[in-house]
Parts: C-alpha cells; sequence; structure tokens
C-alpha cells in the first residue's frame, strides 16, 4: 500500500517536474510546479511531517504559487523564444543529466542500503506539538531572526516595487 | 512485493527533483521560469531533509526543511519584486536581454 501510494506520487511529482521544464509558456510551469508541490505534501505525509505537509500545501502551493501566477498576469508572460541555443547544450544536456541522475543514484543505493524502510506511522513527532516545542525552545533564536528576515523582505519588496514619488 | 518503501527511493526522489530544477535553471530563457526552477530545487533539498529526519527519527530535519519555507517565502516576495522592476525598466523578460553586468 506505501510502496503504491510512494510510487504514485513520485511519478506524478516527477512528470509535473519534467513539464516545469518542458513548457515555453510559463504559466503552464507554475500550474505544474503546483502538482509537483502537492505530490511532495503527500510524501511528507506518508514521513510522518503532517505539519510541513499542511505548510507545503498553504505557504508553496497557496501563498508562493499565486504570487507567481500574479506576476505572470501582471507582466502578460508569453511563450519564451527559442533563439540563441547552442547546438552543444541540446545534444549534451540529456545525456549529461542522465548519467549525473545515474551516479546520484548509485551513490544513494550504496550509502543507504535497505536498512531503514519507510512505513505510514512510523514516525510520530512531526505533529504541531513537536514542531511548536522544537521552535519555541532549541530553534527559538532562529525562529527570531527569521521574522526580521521576513520584515526585511517586506520592506524590500515594497521599495523595489514602488511607484516614484516626486 | 515490498510491503515498505526504502530510504533509498526518497534520496532518489529528491536527486532527480533536483536535477530536473538545475536543467530548467540553465536551460530557460524567461526569467520567470528560472525562478520557479528555484523553487523546484528547494522543494526536492526539503524531501532530503523530511526524510533524513525519518532516518534519524528526530525532528531536527522538520525544522530545517520548515526554515527553508520561510526563506523561500520571503525569497519569492524580493525576487518577484525584482522581476517586476526590471520588467519596468526593460519591457523584457528573457534572461538574454539583462545583461549590463557583461562586459
Amino acid at each position: 500500500m506505501d510502496v503504491i501510494l510512494f510510487l504514485v506520487f513520485a511519478i506524478i511529482a516527477v512528470l509535473c517536474a519534467i513539464n516545469v521544464v518542458v513548457q515555453t509558456h510559463p504559466i503552464s510551469s507554475a500550474i505544474s510546479l503546483v502538482g509537483v508541490m502537492g505530490s511532495l505534501a503527500v510524501l511528507y505525509l506518508l514521513l510522518g511531517a503532517e505539519f510541513l505537509a499542511a505548510a507545503q500545501v498553504i505557504v508553496y502551493a497557496g501563498a508562493i504559487m499565486v504570487l507567481f501566477v500574479f506576476v505572470i498576469m501582471l507582466l502578460n508572460a508569453g511563450s519564451e523564444s527559442k533563439k540563441g541555443r547552442s547546438l552543444m547544450a541540446q545534444l549534451l544536456g540529456v545525456p549529461l543529466l542522465v548519467a549525473f541522475l545515474a551516479l546520484m543514484a548509485y551513490f544513494v543505493e550504496r550509502l543507504f542500503p535497505s536498512t531503514t524502510m519507510v512505513h505510514f506511522g512510523g514516525f510520530t513527532g512531526g505533529g504541531v506539538k513537536e514542531i511548536g516545542r522544537a521552535l519555541f525552545t532549541t530553534y527559538l533564536l532562529p525562529f527570531e531572526v527569521t521574522s526580521v528576515l521576513i520584515l526585511i523582505a517586506i520592506l524590500g519588496a515594497i521599495v523595489l516595487a514602488r511607484k516614484e514619488m516626486d | 512485493m515490498l510491503t515498505q518503501v526504502p530510504i533509498s527511493w526518497f534520496l532518489t526522489l529528491s536527486a532527480v527533483l533536483f536535477a530536473l530544477g538545475v536543467a530548467g535553471f540553465l536551460f530557460r530563457r524567461s526569467i520567470i521560469t528560472v525562478f520557479m526552477s528555484i523553487e523546484l530545487m528547494l522543494n526536492a533539498v526539503n524531501l532530503s531533509f523530511i526524510t533524513f529526519s525519518y532516518h534519524r527519527q528526530s525532528i531536527d530535519g522538520h525544522l530545517f526543511a520548515f526554515f527553508v519555507m520561510v526563506v523561500a517565502a520571503a525569497e519569492a516576495a524580493v525576487g518577484l519584486a525584482i522581476i517586476l522592476t526590471i520588467f519596468k525598466n526593460r519591457a523584457t523578460l528573457s534572461i538574454d536581454d539583462v545583461d549590463s553586468m557583461k562586459n
């Protein structure tokens, strides 16, 4: 059951990710990226990360992607032009990517032989309670720094996107 | 027939998604799509963090993934504002046309 769940959503994630890269129109890429994030949220649930699965859907698929789609609509972004692509990249890109992935899979298989098996309910420490406790005790300083970072990001976005008054 | 998923499958999936993100980052010519490829890479890394968190049966990886998410949100806000400014000043979304730092 867990294997079927993993395979279904892993395949959806990979297909959507390929679609992100292949599509020429940005809005198609954005919708595919939402598919990747949704299927990753299911895999997080499988790994016992309940809070992060919810946060993934709310923050990534909800907030960030809406921002992307909003900007795409605002700028009226069309399909990108195909010009200026080197022959070398077209010929070597995909084989090199496959070679890199094969190497990566080989090392992962060697470093992590199937000693740890993932099954649903194998890790129960990913709920809101545990995350909240860790966030406000061990990780209190990073949490506070993060709030400052978000404040700076908001100010930066406003300064960059405002209209020049005067 | 397997009933449980080996942990290496999750890590391989993460590597596949990261590689696709790198490919999109390098091959695409639209600023917005390049930016979306970065988000794809961040998601792949988050999957790795959470998988290792399961492997070690500890919550630390979840917190890292949480902070990555927060930073990604801040980065998206600033990055999209920069894209808006570039479009306002140059009326283009192609990264080939934004080359004033060249030469």
